[in-house]
């Protein structure tokens, strides 16, 4: 009796091990990155602006990031995030301007029901009509950006539209840690509790791992792929208001591109793009590491031009590294198991 | 991407041999595409001012060119199961690579020719990648979409490249005689020729559907699954650089971000035209009648004064209502045959 | 036998539904091209292609020139690409041409890449005006300078010169690094720092794409690579409002100053708080109808585009055609706090 669960134990630490020296290594190369930059300019984290700038920037695409990781890890992937990002935050602005005095949470639960709706209809077409969702949200993500378009036409929200109170939590700070900085980590912390811990965070794990076998096991596949797509819309919607809230102005042309790079950040962070495995921690310390390069890039003296082809680089070496690592876990788990008999 | 899905994929069956020939070359989605192809250009000549004058064409060839070339490859490698999201980006690293290189002084031609080099190797990085690493084409080919067009942005900032030779230049816009058809358009019918005869006409085309169909019984029956999927990778890689270099030349400027969004385009003109996603169907005449259709819905739009927004929305409804469609009619059958109906010749699908 | 008629059926079905979908959406937008395109050759229909849509700089020019249009009855229209780019120009272009339209007023976003089809164009006998960012000069019959790139440079290296007490370090925030207007600027004002202001550096010149979140974090990044610098010219309003915004919230508000070219209605907020103190611009409305007027006068033939040329413009009064088909607005102008309430654009 004793043996399968040593076993199992064996097994499931190697897994933890994998992907905590995964996110390790990624955290590692965010420290170094900084170190650089600051070596290099010391004010890159020793002034006021910097240390704020270092914490705000990446907290809206950590934000994408940790939506990412979820309809990953169930094997899927959303691309229509930057357009849901853009439609919601023009949302936003629209609120307060045509509904004056309107509260602020009441913007922020309008919106965020807003972009969950937009993520149940693209998982409403991925779980029911059974199409691949990069076909399914690669149509909707350029649906929704027309539709924003046309909605805004040639209209842009600006600072002086909104509310002060507002835009203050967009840069505003408690105890030298942004506003923004605080809400992306409690959505971090509970979404990262949620999937080590529930049930339901499981379940996303075993469809991931293998939809049949999930299928067959008796979970409800259909219901949790609707839920992993309308928790990436939702917290799409949820950046929008940020986006509005820190940057101001809102544009038809907001948050476009940005799905790449919320791909880039959960898949640098070791989220495998075949699902199943992969931390919504790890994605948020990518989406931390894609965005201090960009701004680490022309301090370093490199034009920051070459951002993208840096981030293209670090996506398939990071892809390459999953793939060689869970090759040669396999490997061993076999060895493992022929041991044991 | 491919576990969750492959129980629907779009599998021929005996039953559609056991119909008349003209059913089943005319019930099919190829043809579905083309005659509504042939409604809205019927129905936009006559209700659109200007859209049914000659000069029309002119452009409309001109403009949906690049996506003419990329589609024909592309649709070989969907039809495999894999997809290359990565052809835009290849187009503009192409365009940026002439440029700079024409700008140091190289030959146009060296320098066309050198970037089309640097497509092969960029699709042969896809195709030993995909196959031979054995990884989503989804996953793989969404790095070097970042790269190429990092490169791209990189290589020329937002500088532009604008002293073409004025002999290509006039070539990529020039017609024949005083006919309305561009030029570029027999370069797109060599491509045309090979590929139909590649897909329709060779082992080497049957095997790309038997993979699309079952990679695993394909390799039992003697397809070599990674040599051909490989080749794919690097015709795709090839005809985008070339698709970018026409591209440079029309506008005459290499911009990095020449060609951005054009993935798109071409996955939905390849759907359209009645590829299916999951492999194995589809035939090159429906995907010419999907680019084309997107086309004239452009161009008519355009002509209306309609933003090039609409457009995007309505590329994106298509691509989303034929895979959508597809899926659906597929159910559609498989309910209709099951309650109460001996089951007729159920070989080769168990439902 | 029955299940193939169903298939067929359904097939049958789908395809008139797309069909109807695309073809409801072609007879909307034919109903939509006759009215744009008004009635035959020649006539006073005139589109207007901006560098990209929903930019509030060049939705103010776009009302200017329908004030101006509907003052001598023309058809307005403006379309153009979402993003500034010049291929999708290049179809914008193509399609003015086969509706056969009276003029074109183009702000390029490439001196050369919409050359061609600007040609292809006035072959078909439609006039070209360019407006705001120019082509070569062979590619359209007029261009409508809204400043002369001297008085431009020269506005705003004074203005800075004097916010930061004519000596120190500042840096640029462009828009793109190919914007043929923008390049003219810096060049001049390269020129003119060098000659009048030796005190002050321009230690670098930063790109932020028209787009308003890259200027947002090109600011960041300037300000925190360059510790020492005193000022940032911004001579794009996009740029300068987002500059504006960053410094507003920053440490550097006040210490770092801040001018170039942007709208009263964006830069209001940031002059009052003490952000900016001043900044300049011409008025794009005024662009806008001249532009208009000066495609009307092409269209009827009263001009070519002939230095020398003159022609009158509605409430701006006469203008003369300048070397090389150019034609001066004017003089740009300089908002502080004292005038900007006067201003609603």
């Amino acid at each position: 009796m004793t043996a399968p669960t040593i076993e199992r134990s064996d097994v499931t630490k190697r897994l933890r091990a994998v992907s905590a020296v995964r996110e390790f290594g990624i955290l590692l190369a965010l420290l170094l990155v900084i170190l650089a930059a600051t070596i290099a300019n010391p004010n890159f984290l020793f002034s006021a602006d910097g240390w704020r700038d270092l914490l705000l920037t990446p907290s809206i695409l950590v934000l994408l990031a940790v939506g990412q990781a979820i309809v990953i890890i169930t094997r899927n992937v959303d691309l229509s995030v930057g357009s849901v990002l853009g439609l919601s935050a023009y949302l936003t602005g629209r609120l307060f301007i045509d509904l004056q005095g309107i509260p602020t949470l009441a913007v922020f639960l309008i919106v965020i029901v807003f972009g969950a709706v937009l993520g149940l209809v693209n998982g409403a077409l991925v779980a029911f009509a059974k199409v691949p969702s990069l076909v399914i949200t690669l149509g909707t993500l350029y649906a929704y950006r027309g539709i924003n378009v046309l909605w805004a036409g040639g209209d842009r929200v600006n600072a002086s539209d909104l509310p002060r109170d507002f835009l203050a939590l967009g840069t505003g700070q408690v105890l030298f840690i942004p506003i923004l900085t605080i809400i992306a980590l409690v959505v971090l912390i509970v979404a990262g509790w949620v999937m080590k811990n529930s049930r339901a965070g499981r379940e996303f794990y075993a469809i991931g791992s293998d939809p049949d076998a999930a299928e067959l096991y008796g979970l409800r596949v259909t219901r949790r792929l609707l839920v992993a797509f309308v928790l990436s819309g939702a917290l799409a919607g949820l950046a929008g208001v940020l986006y509005a809230a820190r940057y101001g102005t809102v544009s038809s042309q907001a948050g476009s591109g940005w799905e790449l790079d919320a791909v880039g950040a959960a898949v640098i962070g070791g989220v495998a793009i075949f699902g199943g495995s992969g931390t919504v921690w790890g994605a948020a310390i990518g989406a931390g590491l894609l965005l201090t390069i960009n701004r680490a890039l022309p301090i370093l003296g490199i034009p920051d031009f070459w951002q993208r082809a840096v981030v293209g680089a670090l996506i398939i070496g990071a892809i390459v590294l999953d793939r060689v690592l869970a090759l040669r876990q396999r490997r061993k788990l076999l060895e493992a198991r022929e041991d044991e008999s | 991407m491919t576990a969750t899905t492959t129980d629907t994929a779009t599998v021929r069956t005996y039953r559609d041999f056991d119909r008349p020939l003209w059913q089943r070359i005319l019930l099919t989605r190829e043809m579905a595409i083309i005659a509504l192809l042939v409604i809205v250009t019927i129905v936009a000549s006559l209700t659109v001012r200007g859209f049914g004058q000659p000069i029309t064409l002119t452009f409309l060839l001109l403009d949906v060119m690049p996506i003419l070339l990329i589609a024909l490859p592309m649709t070989l490698v969907i039809i495999t199961g894999e997809i290359d999201l990565s052809v835009a980006s290849m187009a503009g690293l192409a365009s940026v690579l002439t440029g700079v290189l024409t700008q140091a002084g190289l030959p146009f031609e060296v320098a066309a020719i050198v970037a089309i080099l640097v497509g092969a190797i960029g699709g042969a990085v896809n195709g030993f990648l995909v196959p031979v690493v054995g990884l989503p084409s989804l996953a793989v080919t969404i790095g070097p979409l970042a790269l190429s067009r990092g490169l791209a942005v990189g290589l020329l900032g937002t500088t532009a490249v604008t002293d073409f030779p004025e002999f290509w230049t006039d070539l990529a816009k020039a017609r024949v005689g005083n006919t309305n058809i561009p030029v570029v358009l027999f370069l797109f019918l060599v491509l045309l020729v090979v590929f139909t005869v590649l897909l329709h006409f060779t082992p080497f085309g049957r095997g790309i559907y038997s993979i699309g169909l079952s990679s695993e019984a394909a390799r039992f029956s003697g397809v070599r699954v990674e040599r051909t999927k490989f080749i794919l990778f690097v015709l795709t890689g090839t005809v985008s650089a070339l698709a970018g270099i026409y591209y440079t030349l029309r506008y005459g400027s290499a911009r990095g971000d020449n060609a951005t969004g054009l993935e798109l385009q071409v996955i939905a003109a390849v759907l359209l035209g009645g590829v299916s996603i999951f492999g194995g169907r589809g035939a090159i005449h429906g995907v010419i009648a999907g680019v084309l259709l997107i086309g004239v819905l452009a161009s008519a739009l355009r002509l209306a004064n309609v933003t090039s927004d609409v457009i995007n929305i309505i590329t994106g409804v298509l691509l989303v209502l034929s895979v959508v469609a597809s899926s659906f009619l597929a159910w559609l059958r498989k309910r209709r045959r099951s309650p109460g109906r001996t089951p007729r010749v159920e070989a080769s699908t168990a439902g | 036998m029955s299940y193939k008629k169903h298939r067929a059926g359904a097939l049958t079905a789908l395809a008139v539904s797309v069909a109807l979908l695309a073809t409801g959406c072609a007879v909307d937008s034919g109903t939509g091209g006759t009215e744009g395109g008004g009635e035959g050759g020649g006539d006073l229909s005139i589109t207007f292609v901006p560098k990209n849509l929903g930019n509030p700089y060049f939705d103010t020019s776009s009302d200017g020139a329908q004030e101006a249009i509907d003052e001598f009855e023309g058809t307005f229209a403006e379309v153009g690409p979402a993003e500034a780019s010049p291929d999708a120009q290049v179809s914008y272009i193509n399609t003015a041409t086969q509706q056969g339209v009276g003029a074109l007023a183009v702000s390029a976003n490439d001196p050369q890449a919409i050359c061609d089809a600007l040609n292809e164009a006035r072959d078909a006998g439609v006039k070209v005006v360019t407006f705001d960012s120019d082509t070569n000069p062979d590619c359209r019959d007029l261009f409508i300078n809204q400043a002369d790139a001297e008085g431009i440079a020269k506005v705003q290296v004074d203005l800075i010169a004097e916010q930061i007490g004519g000596a120190g370090e500042i840096a640029i925030l462009s828009a793109s690094a190919n914007a043929t207007n923008q390049n003219a600027w810096i060049e001049r004002m390269e020129e003119y720092l060098a000659s009048d202001y030796p005190d002050i550096t321009l230690v670098e010149t930063v790109y932020g794409d028209d787009d308003d979140q890259t200027s947002f974090d090109k600011t960041a990044a300037l300000l925190q690579t360059h510790p020492n610098l005193k000022g940032i010219i911004s001579p794009t309003t996009v740029g300068i409002a987002a500059a504006a915004r960053y410094l507003s919230t920053s440490a550097f508000k006040g210490t770092v100053a801040l001018t170039g070219l942007g709208t009263p209605n964006q830069m209001r907020e940031f002059v009052e708080d003490g952000t900016v103190t001043a900044f300049a611009l011409w008025n794009p409305a005024d662009l806008g109808y001249l532009t208009a007027y000066a495609a009307k006068a092409l269209i009827e033939g009263e001009i070519t585009g002939e230095e020398g040329d003159t022609f009158s413009a509605g409430k701006l009064g006469d203008y003369e055609v300048g070397a090389d088909g150019v034609v001066l607005l004017g003089d740009p102008f300089v908002f502080d706090a004292e005038n900007i309430g006067d201003f609603d654009f």
